[in-house]
């Protein structure tokens, strides 16, 4: 009897995230949620630029590869290409997302574009090797703030969930993190939730995960999850910051 | 063969670029080759517009007249800037309403025609533009009804078919005076 | 003639690109094209396609990206400033292999420049437009008409090549009136297994993608492009020849600067000059067959242009330098007259300007 196994929507490719990285346990709630609502043929992914990159290997559903930054856009032309038949996520870090394409998503957001995005906030910038993030914390030392994120010079960290939160646009906008189980369950929900509001027509979903990054962080993979705990999410509060459906239904 | 380069000129509102459009367009139901080509950018509002209309037999080349054989100038400034490109032997026709000098030249034909203040007189304010062109039409001899009522149709958007009646008059007003 | 309407260049790009099937557009207001947007926002949504205006191009350029992945037909316009900001997105498409349409109206530059109509982006347009080793197939209308036979053609070639078609027009090109007849034979759509429309269970998964790690398949996919970079170059040239059979002196020009061209040698003829016109009407792939030619048979070929000289260099090229090639130009928004053009053609017949 098969007790555990792999879901149909992540391929068999071997991925190569470093040890201890949370993009494997995000990526399975995403291929999870795909199987579940039954949407692997059609759903379309976006893949950023970042350390997750390569995620087009990884999702057996048809995948696009963008430039960094642009997978909003992207995915606004894919949803716009057939919005009746496409299911269309993004799968973004915190670089891409929140830096070099804040445009995109600001606007992705305003038009409340039917769309889901994953996105991957751990506050550095892995894939060039740990540079700041527009997420990385007040203090933090990264290779490109060696003496620690001095907010004077540098600014402070943006609140992607806040900051859309005060627009009309968006369906629904959530912070979750995967470094429990009960907070990796709490994530899941939250990444169907995201799905299943673009299969009901809903609009704009976004799901922010706090994620770690051992190598970069310079820490052990348990350490890092600590870290979390800690530094990140007392500056990036877990919860629902939009639910205009249920708003409604509030009413 | 013969090639009529024409150069319509004012502030930017007159109706300069509907009037070449219906003269491209009267050139067109004529079967004649035909350009149009507007002056654009920040001076349209509120500032100076232009627009050259080509209306050829043969082929048309560089669409921008720089030489009129047919200078219409709906204000001073228009007059100022134009007078001498015009070629010898050419054609200005002025709105005597809002340039209130003589044209300089002697070697071109040249005609006044008080088209604001005709426009005003006749309840029709805003086609002091298309009196000038039914003056140049009947100058030229190429006031004909049929073509006119062509070119008009397709000028005019047929939600403001009831224009069709008062642009016409206001070209025989220009034609009579 | 009955069924020609007058319309204004920018218009009849965006009436022919809707005939050649295109439900698809997406741009950022510039002077001088923002007509092509309005007439994409006023038709688009009543024949079920999209038109949206994006926060930038950037954005509009990716959103083609991603309706180009799916296979349908898709455009964006800009001008000068704007096209630049594609770049990026220019270079992804060609990465990926993705057909699109792009239109560049353009203005006098660097920088902000102006909004009159200039040819400067001619470098840019031909040798790439971004980074990376590339082409787009760049084709250069000369008169309204053509603004919308190229768009139709432009989509064939971009689908047929699974490459960028940028139409390289001015500003005078896009805001002109001429009488256009919009009767075309639209081609049946070409197939598109690569494209990203959802598996439906039935395949394995299409992934549109332009990162390759390994230098070796990277160096692969450039030398296949390239293959098919050269049999563009063999079959796709577009070129016209006018009074070139016993031509002395030669005039190259394209787009506006053409048309001011022929004016010249009208008269030139006229006066007894033996000159004709070379008009490139594909930019890349540039047709060398005509100069080839025309270097053993004309003393000097005049390149007029709107720009500080940028198609002279491909002409140099063609003709391989075995004869004198010139410059006559104006730049920054400026137009050359056909009388600066005729005094080129009458210095080149006195002896020329070697």
């Amino acid at each position: 009897m098969v007790v555990f196994e792999k879901p149909k929507a992540l391929s068999d490719a071997q991925m190569h995230y470093c040890p201890g990285c949370t993009h494997g346990i995000v990526h399975r709630l995403v291929a999870e949620v795909i199987d579940e609502l039954g949407i692997e043929g059609r759903t379309i992914g976006i893949a950023p630029v970042g350390c997750s990159v390569m995620a087009y290997n990884y999702f057996n559903c048809d995948m696009i590869e963008a430039a960094h930054g642009r997978a909003p856009a992207v995915a606004t032309g894919v949803k716009r290409s057939d919005p009746e038949n496409n299911i269309v996520f993004t799968y973004q870090g915190d670089g891409d997302l929140a830096s070099i394409g804040m445009a995109e998503t600001v606007h992705a957001a305003a038009r409340n574009e039917n769309i889901t995005i994953i996105f991957i906030n751990n506050a550095i910038y892995g894939m060039t090797g740990g540079q700041m993030a527009p997420t990385s914390l007040p203090g933090q030392v990264t290779q490109t703030s060696p003496y620690g994120r001095d907010t004077d010079v540098c600014g402070f960290p943006i609140k992607v969930c806040e900051m859309l939160s005060t627009l009309d646009g968006p369906e629904y906008l959530e912070r979750v993190t995967v470094n429990n189980v009960k907070n990796v369950k709490n994530a899941k929900k939250a990444i169907k939730k995201a799905f299943q509001n673009q299969v009901d027509g809903k609009g704009f979903s976004l799901v922010e995960v706090v994620s770690s990054c051992p190598t970069n962080w310079g820490m052990t993979p348990k350490a890092a999850l600590q870290w979390i705990d800690e530094k990140m999410l007392p500056y990036y509060p877990l919860g629902v910051y939009k639910d205009r459906s249920a708003e409604k239904e509030a009413l | 063969m013969s090639t009529t380069n024409m150069l319509i000129a004012g502030f930017g509102g007159q109706g300069i670029l509907f009037s070449g459009k219906f003269l491209a367009y009267k050139g067109l139901t004529e079967g004649k080759e035909v350009s149009w080509l507007p002056s654009y950018g920040p001076e349209m509002r509120g500032g100076t517009a232009s627009c050259s209309i080509i209306v050829s037999d043969e082929p048309v080349g560089s669409p921008i007249v720089s030489n009129p054989d047919v200078l219409i100038a709906m204000n001073l400034p228009s007059l100022d800037k134009y007078e001498d490109a015009v070629v010898p032997g050419g054609k200005i026709f002025v709105d005597s309403t809002l340039i209130d000098r003589k044209v300089n030249r002697t070697d071109v034909e040249v005609y006044y025609i008080p088209s604001t203040q005709l426009a005003s007189d006749n309840n029709m304010p805003t086609l002091a533009n298309m009196i000038i062109a039914g003056k140049l039409l009947a100058v030229t001899g190429e006031f004909e009804e049929e073509s006119v009522n062509a070119a008009l149709k397709k000028v005019i958007s047929a939600k403001r078919a009831d224009m069709l009646e008062t642009n016409l008059k206001a070209m025989q007003i220009g034609a009579e005076n | 003639m009955s069924d020609k309407v007058l319309m204004k260049g920018n218009e009849a790009i965006a009436e022919a690109a809707i005939i050649a099937g295109c439900r698809h557009y997406f741009g950022y207001p510039i002077t001088p094209q923002t007509e092509i947007a309005a007439y994409m926002a006023k038709k688009m949504p009543k024949i079920g396609g999209t038109f949206l205006q994006a926060e930038s191009e950037i954005a509009a350029i990716n959103m083609v990206y991603g309706v180009s992945s799916t296979g349908k037909r898709v455009m964006t316009s800009s001008s000068s400033p704007g096209i630049s900001l594609k770049g990026e997105g220019l270079s992804y498409l060609a990465g990926a292999d993705l057909p699109a349409l792009v239109v560049n109206v353009q203005r006098g530059g660097p920088g902000l420049g102006g909004i009159q109509p200039s040819q400067s982006d001619y470098f840019q347009a031909t040798k790439g437009g971004a980074h990376g080793d590339f082409h787009m197939i760049v084709l250069a209308p000369s008169s309204v008409q053509e603004m919308a036979d190229l768009t139709v053609k432009g989509f064939d070639l971009a689908d047929k090549y699974r490459m960028t078609t940028m139409i390289l027009a001015d500003g005078t090109m896009g805001q002109m009136m001429e009488p256009v007849s919009l009767d075309y034979e639209i081609a049946a759509p070409v197939e598109k297994p690569w494209a990203t429309t959802g598996t439906k269970m039935e395949r394995k998964h299409n992934i549109v993608n332009s990162l390759f790690l390994a230098p070796d398949e990277l160096e692969k996919t450039n030398f296949e492009r390239y293959d098919r970079y050269k049999k563009i170059e063999e079959t796709e040239c577009m070129y016209e020849e006018y009074m070139m059979e016993d031509a002395e002196i030669c005039v190259t020009a394209f787009g506006i600067a053409a048309r001011v061209s022929k004016n010249a040698i009208n008269e030139a003829r006229k006066q007894g000059i033996k000159v004709g016109l070379i008009r490139p009407i594909t930019l890349w792939p540039f047709p060398t067959a005509p100069y080839k030619k025309a270097a053993g048979q004309v003393k000097e070929i005049i390149s007029v242009e709107l720009s500080m000289g940028q198609m002279i260099e491909d002409v140099k090229l063609a003709t391989e330098c075995k004869v004198p090639v010139t410059l006559c130009n104006r730049t920054g928004g400026m137009i050359p007259s056909p009388e600066q053009v005729l005094e080129a053609i009458k210095n080149a017949a006195k002896g020329g300007t070697k």
